[in-house]
């Protein structure tokens, strides 16, 4: 097995993943763009004159005021037929009473008393139908979806134009109570709030009661000129009970009351709203696109006539974000920047003058003036983004041209036909019907088909790995016919595909492209297992892991579709890789690898053989597991709470020193963070001087000896500035900033130094002395002249290793002195692992300086973490000399759960808001701004962990070998046993360590792809689980809040993290390649 | 193995059982107000003294391991000393495991410390009771092929399943239900009692289905 093909697989493999995400993710992330673009009333939305002159008057912006006050009273979840009367059913069927039918007394009564007054409309809510995206919808006008893109993730606060900001900037007063997300979407707007929490979904009355005793005190004081009230309820109540229940009757007769309250108090020149926000299913719930969850109340209440007709028999279904422009321009504001509602006409007609052509004028301008801003919208937001149809837009913009030139032809001869008047307002609202079908279609739609080819691709793709993972090590495997085969096949779709489209005029996606590529590259690879299925593999094979690995990797699993344990992840995390570090060692103990076996059984019985001493104590392995256990356990310390949960609070250290204020907590803080960076220093090249990696003159072996405490001087100089910096004194200050930019710099430029100097000479053995023994005996060569081939060369290394070995040790025997020479010995057999730490080394450190300072005794954690579960997982991991070399399904899953408990304990959560984004400003200085190097470092941040792990990943393969040295050694310290180390001779000799490796390259090769298509296994199963779970639950509460940003965080994680893997084993096979050369050298210095 | 040994066996695991179901009956007849969730920690005191008991009546009405040897009152007295001992280091150590999988240090001590209490009275006072404070003879019999009676059986049976069931107890505490069982550490006491129960059910009838496997050398 070639390695570059190894590479390969697994490059496929990742890029299978990658297809199911992408494709996965273009069916549940629509996207939008959000456009910071304000609307004033100083700059009209076209260039043609306002109507009516009414640019003059004061108070009014593009048309004049209708009303100068409001109350918006927002019911959650009111949906339409909660309104509806209480069925006369017809005869023969038995009436059925639904307890929500009939509460809404009061609206009946207004609308059959006050038919001008009032009207009744079905408002059809835009998916997603969950409350944050429907209230941005409700003020912005716009169609919100989950990701909208925009310069601000770091808070829910909305940053497109909206009704708040417009009510804020003409100098009115918004009141506001109710539910407290409006605290997180407009900070700071309102002159007065009451909010009031809205988490607790069955707590049914807090908010509802706290509004109501505010309510009539406020109105009547008059101090507000916008009073929005948001009650959650009966949205609660549809939650816990679902709406057919008693609760729900009395929830929505409290309502009632509450409406005809504000009714009596309305004065002339306000106007009532009444509205839920979206509807629910007969469960109860919402989120989706059904017509139950999307058909909301909309209720209109006017003290002075508003309508020239009576209304309808059946209401008159409208979209939810007319309300919007309609709010707008009855109260005198100019129309949201990004609105794309149609403004209802009906509300612009005259009503005392009942002139039918001065009503139709009247409507028209209202439409001319909404059509003209959400032209200019489209235009702005089309320059901006390229997610809309090209054909559509211009199909569009031709019609509002048509329409505007009508129109303004219409505004020359006013005394124009009736007919004429008609014909523009049909067309105004042709063109805005098609700009809302148009944006719903790109920006307001799953696509269930890609979603549901998403997950089987992912769960095919998680399959194959289980799959090639158990046949990697099988004898007889080849991995060129099961890479050569998909890849064609996948191209060959790709291009067929390609050409189709082509030739059909298609508009063509990569994302759907890629994904045919995956399914083509897939099937041939599926059909080879199904026709290998009965034949030769079994059930039993296709599960490979032991039980208990098992349990804990399908809790994972379940884990992520339960909102609860994804906020609760944090400590899930620790408590599973807990339960797994136990098991390890009661199964350890239970196979009887921890004590001596004289120990466990009773000596008469003889049954208990031993197939051979335990390499190690057990009173060592079980301090690995405590030890283990309590640095998680302090790992965990380092917590931040998700928001979800309020009784919880942060952890303090998480924030950076320069907030601190204590001068000498600070000083003992900073005193810490600088010994945890020496203290990983000094562990880092302890770990090298003991495996006698730093003795050699190579370049990279000096880089670790001078370079390393140089990257930690700069750090600890950088912590020292930057928690400081506001002390300095202002002469330095500019010096201060100054260095505190070139810091960071630095020592990313040294690790990038050290990593460049790791790849470019990868072996550090000391070659003097092996060139330095002039008496060789012969060689144990089958070959004369150089090696000729890469099998020759395999056969005759562990040869010559042996060989020097034996020479040093002679050399040491005559002269007693040569210590170092002994070391070389080792060198070799830790020579992968050394070169894996230093990079290691080398990555954490940039790493490192993109946290805050006190993460670095998380950091140092981390490594003395995975240090002890590796030499942990050695105890259980037995050296198969020259067979296939395994590594086992529990170091994988261990190794992976670290790598989520670190996350974090580094303090990250899943969500948005909790991105660390200070990270963007670490040696970037304020005058160069980079939207990709900012991407880059909190991204590099965030991910800090899945990088570290996975690069880290193939030392779960080498380090039982470089325990293997220990034990030996153990064994050789034993004064009593050296009795018995003589009759065995081969006991004698140095441990081979990392070099058995070399002499199997092809289970070497197989044990690479093993381990990395195992990790990947484990990750993928987690993105699986994520995205089935936001595929199944997408009608949940907590979809957007929880499931989708889980998913995306794991999506994220795990392309860094696949990446990092194939790094990982690419450095391997660098060093592997560095080691071949180094021997091939050493072969031709001989024969010389 | 005869078939009276495996009635025994299920003899004296259904007195245990018995104890655990009296325990939260026969309290309510002498407090006021007791019920399992809210006066949790009177419920688990008096649980432990129970199945405590049962086990020390079991030891002495059985003796499992007749050592005639030495029965002088000092060695006697010694030996439930060292019981004593074994027993606090199980619950201390038992507190430090729960605190490093993630109980609260400082808060509820007392409450996970009665946790520790109660698992200990289902794991190590059996062992006690069968076994003697004999560390080396605990390794043995947890360990593959280490069992040499069916009471050893059954000790490794209930002890894994009393923490199996602890362990799974865990589990609702994140939950979002809202019940006041999932409080710590009522819902890990709850999965120890059952599992500690399952595993005194499922040992005699596991026993029993195997005895055709399970032979012991030394009987
Ligand atoms: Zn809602
Ligand atoms: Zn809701």
């Amino acid at each position: 097995m070639q390695k570059i093909s190894v590479l390969l697989f697994l490059a496929w493999v990742c890029l299978l993943f990658y297809a199911g995400i992408a494709l996965f993710t273009s069916g549940f992330l629509l996207t939008r763009w959000e456009l910071t673009n304000h609307s004033s009333c100083q700059e009209p939305p076209g260039p043609e004159s306002l109507p009516w002159g009414s640019r003059g008057k004061p108070g009014a912006c593009w048309m004049a005021s209708r009303f100068s006050r409001v109350v918006l009273v927002l019911i959650d979840a009111l949906r339409f037929d909660f309104a509806q009367p209480q069925l006369s059913h017809s005869s023969g069927e038995p009436p059925v009473s639904l307890p929500f039918l009939g509460k809404l007394g009061s609206l009946k009564k207004i609308l059959e008393i006050q038919p001008h007054h009032a009207r009744l409309y079905q408002s059809k809510a835009d998916p997603p139908t969950t409350t944050m995206q429907r209230l941005k919808a409700l003020t912005t006008g716009s169609l919100p979806t989950f990701i909208d893109v925009g310069n601000n993730f770091a808070s829910y606060a909305i940053v497109e134009d909206n009704l708040i900001k417009q009510f804020v900037s003409t100098g009115k007063r918004v009141v506001f109570m109710g539910d407290d997300t409006w605290k997180d979407l407009f900070p700071g707007a309102f002159s007065k709030a009451f909010f009031f929490p809205s988490f607790d979904v069955r707590d049914l009355h807090t908010v509802d009661n706290g509004i109501l005793e505010h309510l009539y005190p406020t109105m009547d004081s008059g101090e507000w000129d916008v009073l929005i009230a948001h009650f959650l309820g009966v949205d609660h109540c549809g939650h816990k009970h679902g709406p057919d229940h008693p609760e729900m009757a009395k929830k929505l007769s409290q309502m009632d009351q509450m409406i005809q309250g504000l009714v009596e108090r309305l004065e002339n020149d306000t106007l009532l709203v009444v509205t839920g926000d979206h509807g629910m299913t007969v469960s109860g719930n919402h989120g989706g696109d059904s017509e139950l969850e999307t058909s909301a109340v909309l209720f209109l209440y006017s003290p002075t006539a508003l309508f020239p007709s009576a209304p309808p028999e059946k209401p008159e279904v409208i979209p939810q974000i007319s309300l919007v422009p309609t709010l707008a321009l009855l109260l005198g504001l100019p129309i949201p920047f990004g609105n794309i509602g149609e403004v209802m006409a009906e509300l612009f007609s005259e009503v005392e003058d009942s002139q039918p052509h001065s009503s139709a004028l009247a409507q028209a301008s209202a439409l001319h003036l909404n059509a003209q801003q959400v032209f200019r919208f489209l235009h702005t937001y089309s320059a901006a983004a390229q997610d809309l149809q090209v054909k559509e837009l211009h199909r569009l913009q031709n019609l509002f041209s048509k329409a505007s030139a009508n129109y303004q032809r219409l505004l020359q001869s006013p005394q124009g036909a009736e007919a004429a008047l008609q014909t523009v307002i049909t067309e105004m609202q042709q063109f805005l019907r098609g700009v809302r079908a148009m944006c719903i279609e790109s920006w307001a739609r799953f696509s269930l088909v890609r979603m549901a080819g998403g997950v089987a691709l992912l769960a095919a793709t998680c399959f194959l790995c289980l799959l090639v993972s158990q046949w990697a090590t099988s004898p007889g495997f080849y991995l060129r016919p099961l890479l050569v085969m998909p890849v064609t096949c996948g191209l060959t779709v790709a291009t067929v595909c390609t050409g189709l489209l082509a030739t059909t005029g298609l508009q063509l996606d990569p994302v759907v492209l890629g994904a045919m590529a995956a399914v083509g590259s897939l099937l041939p690879f599926l059909w080879k297992a199904w026709a290998g299925w009965g034949s030769r593999r079994s059930m039993a094979s296709l599960l490979p892991m032991p039980g208990p690995v098992l349990l804990l990797l399908l809790i994972r699993f379940a884990g992520l579709f339960s909102d609860s344990f994804v906020v609760a992840e944090a400590r899930a995390a620790p408590f599973l890789l807990a339960s797994l570090i136990l098991l390890l060692v009661a199964q350890l103990h239970w196979e009887g690898k921890l004590l001596p076996p004289k120990l466990l059984t009773i000596p008469r019985l003889g049954f208990l053989t031993p197939t051979g001493p335990p390499r190690h104590h057990g009173v060592h392995t079980l301090g690995l597991g405590v030890g283990l256990l309590l640095c998680i356990r302090l790992a965990g310390l380092f917590h931040r709470c998700p928001e979800e949960t309020p009784a919880c609070s942060s952890s303090p250290w998480l924030s950076p020193l320069a907030s601190m204020v204590g001068g000498r907590a600070k000083n003992l803080w900073y005193g810490a963070c600088v010994g945890a960076l020496v203290s990983l220093l000094a562990a880092v090249r302890l770990w090298l001087h003991r495996y006698g990696n730093l003795k050699s003159p190579e370049p990279s072996v000096l880089f670790v000896r001078w370079g390393l405490p140089l990257m930690v001087l700069g750090t600890a100089a950088y912590w020292a500035l930057a928690s400081g910096a506001d002390e300095a004194p202002p002469r330095l200050r500019a010096l201060v900033a100054g260095a505190s930019v070139m810091l960071p710099r630095a020592v990313a430029g040294l690790a990038a130094a050290g990593l460049m100097l790791l790849l470019w000479r990868p072996v550090a053995v000391l070659v003097k002395a092996a060139t330095g023994a002039p008496r060789t005996r012969t060689v144990l060569a089958p070959f004369s002249g150089p090696p000729a081939s890469q099998a020759d060369l395999d056969y005759v290394v562990p040869q010559i290793y042996r060989h020097m070995q034996e020479e040093f040790r002679g050399r040491l025997e005559r002269t007693k002195s040569q210590a170092p020479l002994t070391v070389a010995a080792y060198q070799l057999g830790s020579v992968y692992s050394a070169a894996m730490v230093t990079a290691l080394t080398l990555l954490a450190f940039p790493l490192l300086l993109l946290h805050a300072e006190r993460i670095s005794l998380v950091f140092l954690l981390l490594f003395l973490q995975s240090f002890l579960l590796l030499h942990l997982l050695a105890a259980g991991i037995p050296v198969t000399t020259p067979g296939p070399f395994t590594v086992p399904w529990q170091a994988v899953s261990a190794w992976a759960f670290m790598a989520t408990q670190t996350f974090y304990s580094t303090g990250h959560q899943p969500v948005f808001p909790a991105i660390h984004w200070h990270a963007a400003f670490v040696g970037v200085s304020e005058r160069l701004e980079s939207s990709s190097l900012s991407a880059f470092l909190v991204g590099a941040n965030t991910f800090a962990s899945h990088i570290l792990f996975a690069v880290g990943c193939p030392l779960l393969l080498l380090w039982p070998f470089l325990c293997e040295s220990q034990g030996s050694r153990k064994r050789r310290q034993l004064p009593g046993n050296e009795a018995e180390a003589r009759v065995r001779p081969e006991e004698e000799e140095e441990p081979l360590m990392e070099m058995r490796l070399r002499q199997a390259p092809h289970h070497f090769n197989a044990a690479l792809l093993q381990l990395g298509l195992k990790y990947l296994f484990v990750l993928g199963i987690q993105i699986l689980a994520c995205a089935l779970a936001a595929f199944i639950l997408r009608r949940h509460l907590m979809v957007w809040k929880v499931f989708a940003p889980k998913f995306m965080f794991e999506g994220m994680g795990f392309i860094v993290s696949s990446v990092g893997l194939c790094l990982g084993i690419a450095l391997v096979m660098r060093v592997d390649g560095a080691v071949s050369s180094w021997f091939r050298q050493l072969v031709l210095a001989q024969q010389r | 193995m005869k078939d009276t040994d495996i009635k025994r066996l299920l003899y004296a695991h259904l007195l245990c059982i018995f104890s655990i179901i009296l325990s939260i009956f026969i309290p309510s007849f002498f407090l006021e107000n007791f019920s399992i969730l809210e006066t949790h920690l009177t419920w688990l005191c008096i649980c432990s003294v129970f199945v405590t008991a049962v086990n020390l009546v079991l030891y002495l009405v059985g003796k499992p391991n007749t050592s005639s040897k030495r029965s002088s009152l000092s060695y006697k007295v010694t030996r439930l000393l060292k019981c004593c001992i074994y027993f606090l280091m199980s619950c201390f150590s038992f507190h430090v495991i729960f605190v490093l999988y993630g109980a609260p240090l400082t808060e509820l001590v007392l409450e996970t410390f009665s946790l520790a209490v109660l698992l200990s009275t289902f794991t190590t006072v059996p062992c006690l009771c069968l076994l003697g404070p004999n560390f080396k003879a605990w390794l043995r019999v947890f360990s593959r092929n280490g069992a040499t009676s069916i009471w050893e059986n059954s000790l490794q049976i209930t002890t894994i399943s009393s923490f199996v069931g602890t362990w799974l107890g865990a589990f609702p505490i994140p939950l979002d239900w809202g019940r006041p069982w999932q409080e710590w550490p009522i819902s890990c006491t709850l999965g120890a009692t059952f599992g500690y129960m399952a595993g005194l059910v499922i040992s005699p009838l596991w026993i029993y289905w195997n005895r055709k496997e399970l032979t012991y050398k030394n009987n």
